[in-house]
């Protein structure tokens, strides 16, 4: 009952590739492994012939500029994306929610990517991503390609992506310019089985008074991570006062498919608590994009 | 390729043959025989097994041993350095042990190396930075301030490089005495901090075998087959044992003798984690795989999910004799008399859930068998004496062939009291012959070991108009689930302090402790009365509004005090230091807020954010020191004097991080006046040390402290004789001072003291069979218990209204604790038991379903960490009790007792919202009062 037999350090993508295609019986490409360990360990995952660790891969452990846009290997540890000034300075939503995913030790280990293909609809990494307005690089045996963000994702916990032959190399964002900043907060329940219960990100760029343009995401307020696309139509060539912020705040209502968790949060009190915490971060977004 | 693991570990290099499936945390424990590094729960949760990787802290029991080839680690062996002959702590290590922050140590290697990595990115951290780093390296002893404490010093003394600083905020007791009543550090302390500490997973013997147990995992049902023949023939399997095997007596039970050390076949499953077979192999790997091969098959019982359902009419009975292992009944004076009198009656229902003590180290047992047919047991054990009867009772021994060797314990808290593995690791050794170590994972810990009783409390008030209670009548039901372990003796505690701290004329209180099909509850730190306490500080609280009463005249008014009659009809003639408590939490919260006294308990909202609001609440408790009852409580201790000149104090009292050791050192110190490192300590170990009774009941400082203090004060006198008789001196003139015996005008070392005792054929050797002041049984009156502690504590909390989250921001904790015998050790105690009742107030749930476990994983039971530690103040209060050593008595529930009701008044008096269930839920907070304004 090893919960692997075989395991693998691929040191570049192509070698990944290859081990991963190649590979005799079931495999699973592993970057931080805090949470497939688990599942392995658990049994909410069959242990695996073969596991093919993705953090010995140069390019996928790469945090830098690249033109008009910020790179993140899939492979970096969360808390190096945390601490990195380049992140700071264009995805500061992105540090919040580095910050908060688990302790320091397994952010040590944690990676992006390992977050994203995990696919759930409310993971920090990926809610802040999502309003960062994020692509993804996806390599396969065809080349890598280029991905909207959200476009990973098919349910909950269910990535778009074929794991027996495709990997997440990495993030592009875009670089941030003048008058524009983004923002990510969450609300814990610490009781029972203690999970975040409601996260949100904003992205904003702001000219005066008028909010030039907006991305807002909202976890979990969907099947997948959710954009909320009517209240960023409301509030986008607007004045934030606290009309449209109503006005916003009711489009997100109307959008977002609030659920009932079983232990954590029920739709009613997610609904009842969702728009302090839009609140919140869109004060603080706006704040810093002054 | 890839098959090679090189790796530099303390500054050695390593290489070693990939193994599938390992993890660096197994590698280092079990290949390089690293085991500083520790296994909370192998899920990434609790960061004892934190070691460095290339300088950052990694979960080791996450991280893919290959994954670490090429990289350097860093675990706690290899931070003390080697200075000329000798070892050297770090700073860190050294702060750790000066500031008290090692208990019971299963941490602290996690905790180090956490702080080590902190400070070396950030050699002048503040305490935001601190609680950031150290977030998810949980310690269950919760010396979170002292930890805090520790590396702030470190982190000075790395910069200056100057000494450590000690603490200074910890006085002195004020009962003068040379040695006890002083700050005293650890004796086993540096070895915890350096990771030289041995716990029972720690050892390894030759040609051991690894256990397992395969669990029922149905609540409730009939075993009807079972067929281990594929598990038998797995290769590496060496044994497969079923109730069948088991040569003696089947069941095993503290009180009673209800639960089977494996159900048999045609028997009864009464909760998921029934044995129904036990597996020894020559790998753990093997053994797991060889419990899942064996089948079983059930009919399945309707599942009996709580206390009043299994009360009713007509539901299954889960034993022989029936749902109702106990009704528990209090009665004093004339109820209807009571109520009739009170100007306001009322009554309210309070629920409290199951919760774990999530004792940082999981449960291990060892057993070894011995050539000449013993058997030794070692294992961690609140209980060793009882260990060996039950392990004796199971093989059909002579108890004299069992030895049970004590472990250091990971925590404990009440949870290593009952049997676990204890037996079937004897029955495997016995069959296989060969050493058989069992060790629970963290799931395993969940599902099986007794916990907290959920209750329902109904409680009815009847008060005057003036404040003055005239009747409390409370009605519980305890859950205590597949098992009675100690639940009688739990719930009676629960119902006997179900009135609260307070003189009231007419009390009845009827329990019935229930058979449950959930995992059996037993003791957890405050015995019942976490939950009972509850209940009647938030009436207290009710009852002061009501009546427009200010909350602490209520409670002064009500309170205990020495010519009392307690409940149970025992007259308090000393050692009632309640009322001080209340003054001093009271003046203390006056201090630290700034509030007048009108102004103390009202909502404040936070200047910054109109949703936050702050409000201070207020609770009392007490709790008996000893069993109590009419049981005999006795402890044995034995002193004596070596060649050298050095002592050694022992007794079977177990240490489980709470610091006996020390209290028991402290002591001998102070009656042979000498120096306590010239005093050594051994507990546990059933053939070297005698009885000390069970780990329990805030009772070993007084019981073993008293048994320590006689039995070195009798060797004192036997000295004394032999010299005055030898001298020809009167005794009167021979004294004992610093170190040295003075014999009229003359002084003579312990070593010649030694010599002087062996020519005359005595041996400096003195046993002491300690037995408390009797009691009495319920029912009987008179003096039930021999002492009690009192606690006082106010919380201020910060709500907030719109989410219904809560934080707690300052606790006040005064405690009567008759003397301080070590106050640093103490302040330990004293801290943890804040955060053991925060997390019980605010964020413990063990849930339960139909008889299957919820939380059977530490990811889901949220323990508080450091990020949720309030401030937290100690008042140490310090009545003496006559018989106590030194006037001491116990603390380590008592301190723990308040903080829930505290806080939830607190809660009440920010928003006003009655919390009546714990643990608080936030969403119910925001739901009320969303409700409210919406009306």
């Amino acid at each position: 009952m090893n919960l692997w037999q075989e395991y693998k350090r691929p040191a570049s993508i192509s070698e990944a590739i290859q081990a991963l295609t190649s590979a005799s019986g079931s495999v699973m490409p592993i970057a931080g492994g805090t949470d497939l360990l688990l599942d392995l360990k658990q049994g909410r995952h069959a242990p695996v012939n073969t596991l093919i660790d993705l953090t010995f891969v140069h390019e996928m452990k790469l945090l830098e500029v690249r033109g008009d846009e910020l790179f993140i290997g899939a492979a970096v540890a969360v808390n190096r994306v945390a601490l990195d000034p380049l992140v700071g300075t264009h995805a500061q939503a992105l540090v919040e929610a580095g910050n908060l995913i688990a302790g320091p030790q397994v952010r040590n280990t944690a990676t992006l990517g390992g977050n994203v293909a995990h696919a759930l609809p409310a993971a920090d990494g990926t809610i802040a991503l999502t309003a960062l307005n994020a692509q993804a690089e996806v390599a396969s045996p065809a080349g890598m390609r280029r991905m909207p963000f959200t476009s990973l994702f098919a349910g909950p916990g269910k990535s778009a992506l074929d794991k027996g032959k495709e990997i997440i190399v990495g993030f592009y964002l875009p670089l941030t310019k003048n008058h524009q900043a983004s923002c990510f907060k969450r609300i814990m329940r610490p009781q029972g089985v203690a999970l975040p219960i409601l996260n949100c990100a904003v992205w904003l760029e702001r000219e005066g008074d008028v909010v030039k343009d907006i991305h807002i995401a909202v976890g979990p307020g969907g099947p997948i991570p959710f954009r909320a696309t009517e209240a960023e139509a409301t509030l986008r060539g607007q004045s934030f006062t606290e009309e449209t912020f109503a006005l916003a705040l009711e489009a997100l209502l109307g959008q977002a498919k609030f659920r009932t968790s079983a232990r954590r949060a029920s739709a009613d009190y997610r609904k009842h608590i969702v728009g302090g915490l839009f609140k919140d971060v869109l004060d603080a977004a706006w704040v810093r994009a002054g | 390729m890839n098959n090679q693991i090189n790796l530099t570990v303390n500054g050695k290099q390593q290489t070693l043959e990939a193994k599938p499936g390992e993890t660096l945390s197994s590698l280092l424990r079990m290949r390089l025989h690293l085991t500083g590094t520790k296994i909370g729960c192998e899920e990434a949760e609790c960061g004892a097994c934190t070691v460095l990787v290339d300088g950052e802290p990694m979960m080791s029991c996450v991280y893919p041993a290959e994954r670490a080839d090429g990289k350097t680690i860093v675990t706690i062996e290899g931070l003390a350095q080697r200075v000329h002959e000798e070892m050297k702590l770090h700073p860190l290590q050294e702060a750790f042990v000066e500031q008290g922050a090692v208990q019971c140590g299963f941490c602290i290697p996690g905790q180090i190396m956490t702080a080590y990595a902190l400070l070396k990115r950030n050699p002048n951290p503040n305490s935001e930075d601190i609680r950031f780093a150290l977030k998810d390296t949980l310690c269950r002893c919760a010396g979170y301030p002292s930890i805090e404490n520790a590396i702030l010093a470190a982190a000075q003394a790395l910069r200056t490089g100057e000494a450590v600083q000690k603490p200074t905020h910890i006085p002195d007791s004020i009962h003068e005495h040379k040695t006890v009543g002083h700050s005293h550090l650890r004796p086993e302390a540096v070895e915890k901090v350096t990771g030289k500490a041995i716990y029972t997973d720690d050892l390894t013997f030759d040609g051991m075998l690894f256990a397992k147990a395969r669990r029922a995992m149905i609540p409730h049902g009939f075993l009807t087959k079972l067929d281990v023949s594929k598990a038998k023939a797995l290769p590496g399997v060496v044994a497969v044992l079923t109730a069948e095997d088991i040569p003696g007596e089947h069941n095993h039970g503290l009180v009673i003798y209800d639960w089977p050390a494996i159900v048999g076949v045609g028997e009864r499953v009464r909760y998921v984690g029934d044995s129904i077979a036990i597996v020894a192999a020559e790998t753990q790997d093997i053994a797991d795989q060889a419990s899942a091969l064996i089948e079983a098959e059930f009919d399945l019982q309707p599942v009996i999910t709580n206390p009043v359902q299994a009360r009713q009419d007509g539901v299954p009975q889960i034993h022989e004799k029936g749902n109702l292992l106990k009704h528990i009944k209090v009665r004093k004076g004339d109820m209807d008399a009571g109520f009739a009198k009170a100007d306001l009656v009322f009554e309210h229902t309070f629920h409290t859930p199951t919760t774990d003590h999530a004792f940082i180290e999981p449960e291990c047992s060892i057993g070894v068998p011995l050539p000449d047919g013993r058997m030794e047991i070692y294992v961690g054990s609140q209980i060793p004496y009882q260990d060996k009867t039950q392990v004796a009772r199971a093989l059909g021994w002579n108890e004299d062939r069992v030895r049970v060797v004590g472990q250091l314990m990971g925590g404990g808290f009440g949870g290593k009291e009952d049997i676990m593995g204890q037996i079937h690791v004897a029955l495997l050794a016995n069959v296989t012959q060969r050493p058989v170590k069992l060790l629970f994972d963290r799931q395993e810990s969940l599902l099986v070991h007794p916990k907290r009783h959920a209750t329902q409390i109904r409680v009815k008030m009847g008060a005057m108009k003036n404040g003055r209670l005239v009747a409390v009548d409370t009605e519980l039901y305890g859950d205590t689930g597949a098992y009675a372990s100690l639940g009688e003796k739990v719930m009676t505690r629960a119902t006997t302090h179900a009135a609260g701290p307070y003189d009231v004329e007419n009390v009845r209180a009827d329990c019935y402790a229930m058979y449950t099909n959930n995992p059996p509850a037993g003791a957890f730190r405050g015995f019942g009365v976490t939950q009972s306490a509850f209940a009647v500080e938030s009436m207290m609280d009710m009852l002061a509004e009501k009546l427009g009463v200010d909350r602490i005249e209520l409670r002064r008014m009500n309170a205990l005090h020495v010519g009392s009659i307690t409940n149970t009809g025992q007259e308090l003639k000393e050692s009632v230091g309640l009322m001080e408590c209340i003054e001093r939490v009271e003046g203390e919260m006056l201090k630290v807020s700034g509030l007048s006294k009108k102004d103390l308990f009202k909502p404040r909202v936070t200047p910054d954010n109109s949703n936050l609001v702050r409000a201070w609440g207020f609770a009392s408790a007490y709790k008996n020191t000893g069993l109590g009852g009419g049981a005999p409580d006795k402890s044995g201790a034995d002193v004596e004097l070596y060649e050298d000149g050095t002592f050694q104090v022992r007794s079977s009292a177990a240490e489980l991080g709470q610091g006996l050791v020390t209290v028991m050192r402290l002591i001998v110190s102070e009656e042979l006046a000498v120096a306590p490192e010239k005093v050594r300590v051994l507990v546990m170990d059933t053939d070297l040390t005698p009885n000390g009774g069970p780990t329990t009941a805030s009772r070993q400082t007084f019981v073993t402290g008293n048994a320590s203090r006689y039995a070195a004060k009798t060797l004192r006198d036997e000295i004394t004789a032999t010299m005055a008789e030898k001298y020809d001196v009167k005794p009167e003139q021979i004294r004992f001072v610093d170190g040295v015996v003075h014999v009229n005008g003359h002084s003579m070392t312990w070593v010649e003291v030694y010599k002087e005792m062996k020519a005359i054929g005595k041996n400096p050797l003195v046993r002491y069979e300690y037995e408390a002041p009797k009691t009495k049984p319920l029912g009987e009156g008179g003096d039930m218990h021999f002492a009690f502690s009192f606690g006082v504590q106010a919380a201020e909390v910060e709500v907030n209204k719109l989410t219904g989250e809560v934080r707690a921001l300052k606790v006040i904790s005064a405690n009567d604790v008759g003397m301080a015998v070590n106050p640093l050790g103490l302040q330990g105690q004293i801290e943890g038991g804040v955060m053991m009742g925060l997390g019980n107030c605010l964020t413990e749930e063990f849930i339960v379903e139909n008889g299957n476990v919820v939380t059977d994983h530490l990811a889901r039971y949220r323990v508080p960490g450091i990020m949720l530690t309030p401030e937290i103040t100690s008042i140490v209060v310090e009545h003496p009790v006559e018989a106590g050593p030194y006037g001491a008595k116990g603390v380590g529930e008592v301190c723990s007792i308040p903080t829930t009701p505290a806080i939830t008044n607190a809660i009440y008096n920010a928003v006003g919202v009655r919390i009546d269930r714990t643990p608080v839920d936030q969403e119910m907070i925001a739901n009320e009062l969303w409700e409210r304004s919406n009306k």
